[in-house]
This record gives structure tokens, sequence and C-alpha cells, in this order.
């Protein structure tokens, strides 16, 4: 690809210099210079110039005979995380999404299942809506570990060349995936919230944020296949359970070299958290500095009990050794999306704000009407959170009846 | 104001301001609440080498003077005034060190101190000998190889905590003033103990102990200077370290102006910011104007001192003077524009005040700084 | 020991506004600052050179005002820095930099171990880790927070990677590459000694000819992704402010919850 600003037509408006993202606009002597070290590509300047002064040039003559290849590659793959034998729920929402894009394709949807003693969940991910399944059984690959599972599935790729493979954004998936993107040159896209096809080019269209979710970027990956996408837990809605569902087992196995690690996993500690995975939560109820001390957490996990939720905390609350990292919400913490996020005593800092705005419904007590969080609440309230936070359990214990 | 710092000086300004910001603000509270001593603080001090701002290089320092050392107070005092001094009463305890130790006295000691492994405080106020510090009654009696210590040190500031000290006492009652010679004498040294901390208005991050000597034998090598100059030394010290003690009510008036600005933009009264009402805006704009005035008078003193000036009395006296009293004006403003927020604990603001009032006090009262600079004015014209 | 640690300059997302009228990022006046993450893995890398010897190396690919971060890097303890800059490596994906990442290290000399963050907070993609050990064909562990320990000797380390549920025990050979998240330490701040020391450093450039990479792998030619559009999302809708006491906006809330979702 490339793009050029054709001189004749350029009036000098300065347009494109707004519209790009990047920076990397500038007007010199009344024509638009692109500095193609901060050029991304996007387009963005395309759309915003009036005169038709600057063309994007997609696929080049040589890109598009290496483009010839793509033909044999076909069908949806979705890797099938497990843990302990049972296929994450990120798997089946993979599938549900990978549903609508074989449909669109006309091509099968199948699923990728590594670990030991696994048939049963194969039969499961059937059930989700998969034509075919692709297991490889063995004790070497009961726990995850970077080198065999990536080996396995780059063996998977090269065997049965998918046109699309997606995976969950997970701490096994992010690792996983990116050793095979590399080792097969595949272009690859993380943590998409939109997954869509350009039935024209058969393209996949990967819409993700970026800079924090202050701007989205859509990604294709014109001429290498397969197109790999991560996508977070809790993005797309799982594929229904259909048990008359019928689709192939396809087992394969490899030589020893195969399953073969550097690296040895010596121990999986759980720890034991008061309440659920922070990025499994349908409802998170979190607090920060407004809290004033550690003790406070009481009214947050009280309230988070009684609906059900996990316990955030903001950065300052973490700093301040109120709650422990795991809980950290933001930032340098987790990404969360649930469905309801009450934000207790929470400013709202943006590295805070890019941790949790994708939340369905927002909710914000804070004593103070011009902090941010107000900004992207559903729902505000402004007043003195050891009031109102007691009252609200009392209130949802009343409704729930718990 | 642009000051013409050196490229050294901006890397120190902006360390420290960096510590300020990321490490001492946010348990600025905490510490003011529970009034202990912030060793984590003086940790990332010394692990940043702030320690060794005014040190000589042979010494394990990085070879600035005063100048250095009232850019890193002013910068960490923004943040809180008390932590600060962890660092600006070392200075005071290692100056007289610096300026009369011998050379083995300066190997011993000043490496460590350059490094943050150990602090220093500076002992000279007594119960009976506050003001009036030529009343030292603390006693120094010469036996052998030793001197033997007796009396009791009032308000040291970083006592109990530092490792080294620098006591001033009488070895000769008699002759008063010229009777004084001062001392190093080392934490753990038997006959030497500490009395309660105590509890203070401001600088609460900040120890301040009695020192109890009781037949404290210590070699005579730990003689600073020469019997009989132990007020010589005293004085020498205040004279260096004033600009110091302006440096953190500097810093504290800055620190207090930057809340506020953030504050009268934020607070809205009659629909609308409080900082677009013109008399809020003149008392900012007055209170930037003190400030800038006593940043001004002070980096002329320090550089003036660094430049190895004698007569230096009456110029550090003026600018500790003037720096503490704006400092004092200035926060009591400040909490003034915070109106009855202002006056909560629960706002950071108040206690820029009660911070601000201890430079008024120590250091020589602004009494005692008025006298020098009076007493030095009619000197010189008599001269 | 011999420490490489890749680290990236990124926008201080803390500072990046949303211009309301335009709604587009303003990116004037942006102060650029280390990855916070990479910040971990420079303290962890100077933390094991203290403990083991050796040296800490940094690596950064951008365009040539990352050398500040180079810079900031050897304040901190940092012994040597590398900028890989270069026009042609310009548009490069996660593939394409973590290639040119790849071809740095190896330039870059004997090592033991890289260590990298775990994602950069401008791209988020958590690619470029696991990217650089696939190209280097050496063993990774992703998401490390702490290093239990080092045998410098047999030449391996056991370290615990963070998983959602808790975290894992993994051994693994030297060298290798880990990429770390928050828990593993606290940074230092920079010394004054090394923020003078970082004046003076040589920072050592090296483009495209310098790594012997092929043309064909790096920037957009290397690149198998390409940004097709770029877009500001939708605005979350201006919120509904809820008033009265808190038994009023309590049972308001409820109400409005329970019709929604619950």
């Amino acid at each position: 690809m490339s793009i050029r600003v054709i001189n004749e037509k350029c009036t000098g408006c300065k347009l494109c210099i707004k519209a790009c993202p990047f920076a990397a606009i500038d007007v010199v002597k009344k024509k638009a210079v692109i500095a193609m070290d901060k050029c991304n590509l996007c387009g963005a300047c395309i759309e915003s110039c009036k005169f038709d002064a600057i063309v994007l040039t997609k696929i080049s003559p040589s890109e598009i005979d290496f483009a010839k290849k793509i033909e044999q590659h076909k069908g949806v793959w979705v890797f099938c995380e497990q843990k302990n034998g049972v296929v994450q729920s990120v798997g089946y929402e993979l599938l549900g999404k990978g549903r609508e894009l074989a449909d669109t394709l006309g091509v099968d949807l199948c699923g990728v299942l590594l670990g030991e003693n696994i048939k049963a969940e194969a039969q499961k991910v059937i059930h989700r809506g998969a034509n075919k399944v692709y297991i490889v059984d063995s004790p070497k690959l009961k726990h995850y570990q970077s080198e065999p599972y990536s080996k396995v599935l780059i063996k998977l790729i090269k065997e049965h060349k998918p046109e699309i493979v997606l995976c969950g954004a997970t701490s096994i998936g992010r690792s996983l995936i990116s050793r095979v993107a590399i080792s097969i040159h595949a272009g690859l896209t993380a943590d998409c919230t939109g997954l869509d096809i350009d039935k024209k080019e058969r393209l996949l269209l990967q819409t993700r944020p970026a800079f924090g979710g202050n701007i989205m970027a859509t990604i294709i990956c014109p001429n290498h296949r397969p197109q790999m996408a991560t996508v977070r837990h809790k993005v797309m809605k799982e594929a229904e359970v259909n048990n008359h569902h019928r689709g192939k087992i396809i087992e394969s196995s490899f030589d020893d070299d195969t399953y073969s690690s550097r690296t040895n996993l010596l121990d999986v500690v759980e720890e034991i958290e008061e309440t659920v995975n922070l990025t499994e939560a349908d409802i998170i109820v979190s607090g920060g500095r407004g809290l004033q001390n550690p003790e406070n957490f009481q009214l947050i996990e009280e309230l988070a009990k009684v609906l059900g939720g996990a316990v955030g905390a903001s950065r300052a609350a973490v700093d301040a050794g109120w709650k422990t990292y795991s809980h950290q919400v933001g930032q340098t913490g987790k990404t969360v999306c649930p469905k309801i996020y009450i934000a207790c005593g929470i400013s709202g800092q943006i590295q805070h704000l890019v941790g949790m705005q994708s939340s369905d419904v927002i909710v914000a007590i804070n004593k103070d009407q011009h902090a941010p969080i107000f900004n992207v609440a559903t729902y505000g309230i402004v007043g003195n959170l050891f009031e109102i936070v007691p009252e609200l359990t009392k209130r949802f214990r009343e409704v729930l009846k718990k | 104001m642009d000051y013409l710092l050196t490229e050294e000086q901006i890397m120190i300004r902006d360390l420290a301001r960096q510590i300020a910001k990321e490490k001492i603000k946010p348990v600025a509270a905490q510490y003011d609440v529970e009034g202990t001593f912030p060793w984590d603080m003086v940790k990332v001090m010394a692990d940043s080498d702030l320690f060794g701002i005014y040190v000589e290089e042979k010494y394990g320092g990085t070879g600035g003077g005063s100048m250095e050392l009232v850019l890193a107070v002013e910068e960490l005092s923004k943040a809180c005034g008390g932590i600060s001094l962890a660092l600006a009463a070392t200075a005071l305890g290692t100056y007289p060190i610096m300026l009369f130790g011998t050379d083995e006295q300066k190997q011993k000691y000043l490496p460590d101190l350059a490094k943050g492994k150990k602090l220093a405080a500076f002992a000279l106020t007594e119960a009976g000998a506050g003001s009036d510090a030529a009343a030292v009654a603390t006693t120094a009696e010469k036996k052998g190889d030793h001197y033997v210590l007796n009396g009791t040190k009032q308000w040291i500031t970083n006592g109990g905590e530092a490792e080294v000290y620098t006591v001033v006492a009488s070895v000769d009652r008699k002759k008063g003033a010229r009777g004084a010679a001062c001392f190093i004498v080392e934490k753990g040294t038997p006959g030497f103990e500490f009395g309660k901390k105590e509890d203070k208005m401001g600088i609460r991050a900040s120890a301040t102990r009695e020192l109890v000597f009781t037949d404290c034998k210590i070699p005579k090598e730990n003689l600073l200077g020469k019997e009989g100059g132990g007020f010589i030394v005293a004085m020498k010290t205040f004279d260096q370290s004033r600009p110091g003690v302006a440096a953190q009510a500097l810093g504290i008036a800055q620190g207090a102006l930057d809340l506020t600005l953030d504050y009268v933009k934020e607070r809205k009264q009659f629909g609308k910011a409080i900082a677009s009402f013109q008399g809020v805006q003149f008392m900012l704009a007055d209170i930037a104007t003190e400030i800038e005035a006593a940043r001004a008078l002070i980096y002329a003193t320090a550089r003036m001192v660094d430049s190895g000036a004698k007569k230096i009395a009456k110029d550090s006296a003026i600018a500790k003077l003037f720096a503490s009293d704006m400092a004092m004006k200035v926060t009591t403003d400040c909490v003034q524009l915070f109106g009855g927020y202002g006056y909560m604990r629960d706002y950071p603001i108040e206690k820029y005040m009660r911070d601000a009032k201890i430079t008024q006090i120590y250091e020589g009262t602004n009494q005692i700084q008025r006298a020098i600079i009076a007493s030095n004015l009619l000197k010189d014209r008599v001269s | 020991m011999n420490i490489i640690v890749c680290i990236k300059q990124v926008p201080d997302t803390t500072e990046v506004r949303i211009d309301p009228e335009t709604n587009t990022l303003i990116r004037s006046g942006v102060e650029c600052i280390i990855n916070p993450f990479d910040m971990y893995a420079i303290e962890e890398g100077i933390r094991l050179k203290e403990k083991f010897g050796g040296k800490v190396s940094v690596v950064t690919m951008g365009p040539p005002q990352a050398e500040d971060a180079l810079r900031e890097a050897i304040s901190l303890g940092a012994d040597e820095a590398v900028l890989i800059s270069d026009r042609a490596f310009a548009g490069s994906d996660t593939w394409a930099t973590s290639y040119t990442l790849s071809k740095a290290v190896q330039k870059a000399g004997d090592y033991d171990l890289v260590i990298c963050g775990k994602q950069a907070i401008d791209g988020d993609t958590a690619q470029v880790g696991p990217g650089i050990s696939a190209h280097l064909d050496i063993p990774q562990v992703t998401y490390v927070k702490k290093i239990e320990e080092v045998d410098a000797e047999k030449r391996h380390m056991r370290v615990e990677r963070m998983t959602e549920e808790g975290y894992e025990i993994i051994e693994s050979p030297l060298p290798c590459l880990i990429t770390v998240v928050k828990e593993i330490n606290e940074p230092r701040l920079p010394s004054l000694k090394g923020k003078m020391r970082a004046k003076k450093a040589e920072i050592k450039k090296w483009g495209a000819k310098d790594l012997n990479v092929d043309p064909d792998l790096i920037g957009l030619n290397g690149s198998p992704t390409k940004v097709l559009k770029i877009f500001t999302p939708q605005p979350r809708g201006k919120g509904q402010i809820l008033e009265g006491d808190a038994k009023e906006v309590s049972e308001k809330l409820v109400e409005l919850l329970r019709s929604e979702v619950l």
C-alpha cells in the first residue's frame, strides 16, 4: 500500500492536518506533505479531502501475485482454550462469532482443542456450532506451555490452511497466538471488539480500540493468510448449545519433538479470592481513594456480595495498599467489561476509564460533581458514598431477597 | 522567571520535583497524621543521590553547594515541609564538619552522609538557651584523651533518627560564648540517650527530640575546630544553612499556591468558578508576586554563599526572614481562599499553614534574624 | 548476566485528551514517556544485574526522539542503549517490529535474558514480546510477576507467571525471554549520578543496513496487517444524574438497574 498527495489538486486547505490522527501531515508551501514515518495509511485524510487530492493505492502488483495463494486458505478456526480439561467460555463466545463469519463466507467453522482426555469436550464444541474439531490429545498438552502448543498449532494451520483463526485474548491466548503468527508470517490483531467480513474482498474486518479506547481502528490483513485475531473475554456472545448439531472430530498426533518444551511447568497455584474473577464478573463494584481507608472497603464488598459481583479497585486504592493488585481496574491493571460497573469514590482518571468504559452500564457515586467519572456514567449519584452505598446494599438485598 | 540554572541544577530540580510528586505527595498526609519518621522517603532521596548535592565530590557528593540544596529543598517542600527536613536538617548537621572538620573527620563522616546512609543533626538549643545561644549549659570537660559531655539539648531536628550529631557544649562556662566548642557525637555512644519525641503543630513527619548526655565520653579527635570556637561554628553554620530554611518556606508557599490554583478553578460559587472573581484573582497575584520575590532573594543569597563570600550573615538572615514571613502569610491566604474547606483537615491546605509556622521560629527566630540584620546594618554604617 | 530490555516510547495517555468539538485526539503537547510496563522490565533488569553482575542493554525502535527514553533508562541504571531508527521501519506492525527488534537483540551480542513489558499502553497488543522470542527461537514466559530464582551457572531460572486464576511456577533455561507485569517490582526513580551519566552516554544508532534485515520483512512491506480506517468511538450518551437523599437515589437506581439488566 502507498499514499500520495496529488499536488495539482491540493489547495493547502489544511483539512487533512486536522483529520490525521497521527499528526503525520504538514502543509509546506501550500501543499500537503505526508511524513511517512508517522503515517499509518489509515486514510482518514482521504475522507477529509474535498478535492480528492490524496490517493491511497491499496495493493501493489507484486502483492497481488502473493495474494493468489490466499485462495488455498479456507475455513474459520477458533482456538478453544481449555483449563483443567474444560473448554473456557471465551472459546464458546468465539464460536458464536465464528459461526457468523463462516456463514457469511460460506465455509466451515472449526474448533481446535489441545489437551489431555478432551474428546468429550470436543463434542461440546460441536454442539456450539462447529462443523469440525481438530483435536490433539496428549499428556504433554495437559497444561498450556508456549512451545508445544505453538508448534502443534503451527503444524495444524500449515496442514489445513484456514483463512481465519480466532483466539481468546487471555493470558494463554495472547502468549500462544503471537508466537504462532510470527512463525507463519500471518497478520494478527489483538483485542478486537468487532469482527466482520468484507464480502467482496473476502477480508476479515477487525476493529479494535487503540490509545486506551480513545480511537478505534479497523485492521485488515490483505495479503497474508490466515487472518488472525484475538478477542477479549465477554466481548462476544456465547454460541447457543444445540445438542443435535453434528460435526466431525479430527484427531491428530505428532512426534515427541513437537510436544517438547524447553520451559517446564512446575506448579499451578490458584489464589483464593474472596469474590469471583474480575474479568469473568457480570457485575463489578469498585472502590477508590474516596473510601479513605482500607476498612471502608467492607462497604464495597458487602454490595458486591449482595449483587453476586466482584470487587474492583482504582490504582490509587491499590497503591495505598487497601486492595491487592489483582483487584486493580485500569490501564496498568485489568480491563473489564461487565454488565454493571459501580464506581464508588473513584474520580475517574483516564487510566481508570480506559479499563472500564466499555461496561454496559456504569454507575458512579462520588461527592465531587465535577469528577470525570460522571462523563462516562450511565447513572451518576453526587453525594456521600458512606450513606449511599449501605443504602444501596440494603435496597438490593430486599429486592433480590438475599 | 528564568534563573539561568546550570544543566546540573536543572537535573537536581527536576529530580527533586519528580520525587516530590511521585513519592512524597501520596504519603504526606499520612505522615502528618501519624507523625512517624519517613524512612522510606529518606531511602528514595538517598538512592537518588540528593543527600550528596552539597558535598564535595572527593567525599562522595556531587560537588554542588547551597544553591543545589536550596533547589532540592524547595521542590521537596512543595509536597511536604516535614519530609524535606530529613535532608535539610542533615545538611545543617553536616555543615559544621564541612566547614571546620579536618580531612580525617571529613573522610570518616562525609561519605556516609553524602550517600544518605546516615543522617545528621545539629544540636545547639537547650531549655535555657534558645535565642540566647551563648547561654549553653551543656558542658564538655576534658579528661585525658576524652571529653565528657553532660547536659540536655532540646528540640533537635532528626534527633533519635540521625547517626551523627554535631553538638555545641561549653568547655568553660565562665567564658560564655567564647567558652563553647563543637563536637561530633555518634549515636550509640554510652551516656548519650534520647528524650521523648515531641508532638508538634506542623512538620510532623520530622522527628524532634531531646538529646541527653550523662557522663558521655567522646574521643578528643571529635572536637570540631578548636576549644572556644563553638559559637563561631554555630554562627557560620547558620549563615550557610539559612538559605535552606528559606527554601523550605519557599517550597511550602509554592506548594500551597499550586493546590489553591487547582481549587479556585474547580470551586464554583454564584454559578461560576471562584477564580473568575477579581477579589480572588488579586489575592492570587499578590501571593505569586511575594513567592517570586522570595525565590529571587533566596537564589541570589545561595549563589553568593557558593561564591565563597565571607560576609553573608546579614544577607542570609534577610533571605530567611523574608521567606518565612512570606510563607506564613501566603499559606494563611491560601487557607482563606479554600474557605471553610481550608479549615478542614480532610483538605491538604491547612497542613501547609501549620508547616509554615516553624520556619519563622527555628534556626534563629525571625526576631533574632532582625537583630542580626540590624546589627550588621549599624556596624556597616559606622565603618 | 547480560540482559537486554526492549522498551517503547509512548504518548502519556494520562495527557491525551479528546477535542470535544472535533472529537479527535489532541496530540500536541502530549508528553512522551517510557511505556509504564517497560519501566518494570528495566527495573527487573537492573535488579538482576545488581545481584549477578553483567550488564543491562536497552533497545528501542522508534523515531529519533525515542533517544530520550533510552537516556532515561540509563539514568535508572542501564549500561548501554541502542536506538533502532530508520525510515525503512516506518509502518511496522507487530510482526515487522518483533522481527526488527529480534535482529537488534542478535546484533547486541551475547545475552542471557530478554525482558519486555507485558504490553505497550498505546497499542495494547502484548504481541511484540512473544514475537521477539519466536523470531529468536528462544523459550518465552509471559506475564511474569516474580523471578524466584536464577541459577547463573546452570543457566536456568524459575519464575512465577500470572494467570487469570493465580499463578504458575515455570522453569526455563537461559537464554529466554520474559514479559513482566506491574506486580514484579516497584521501579526506582533515577539518581542524580545516573542522570549525569545519561546525559553524556553514547547511544548506538542502528538502521536497516546495520541490522542486516530482509527488506521484504520490515516496515510496511513486512507487516501483514494494515490499518483500513481510524475513527472515534461513539461517545457514551450523556448519563443521567439521580437526585435525592441516599434512600431516594438508592431506590431509583435499584429500579433502573432491575429493569435494565438484573
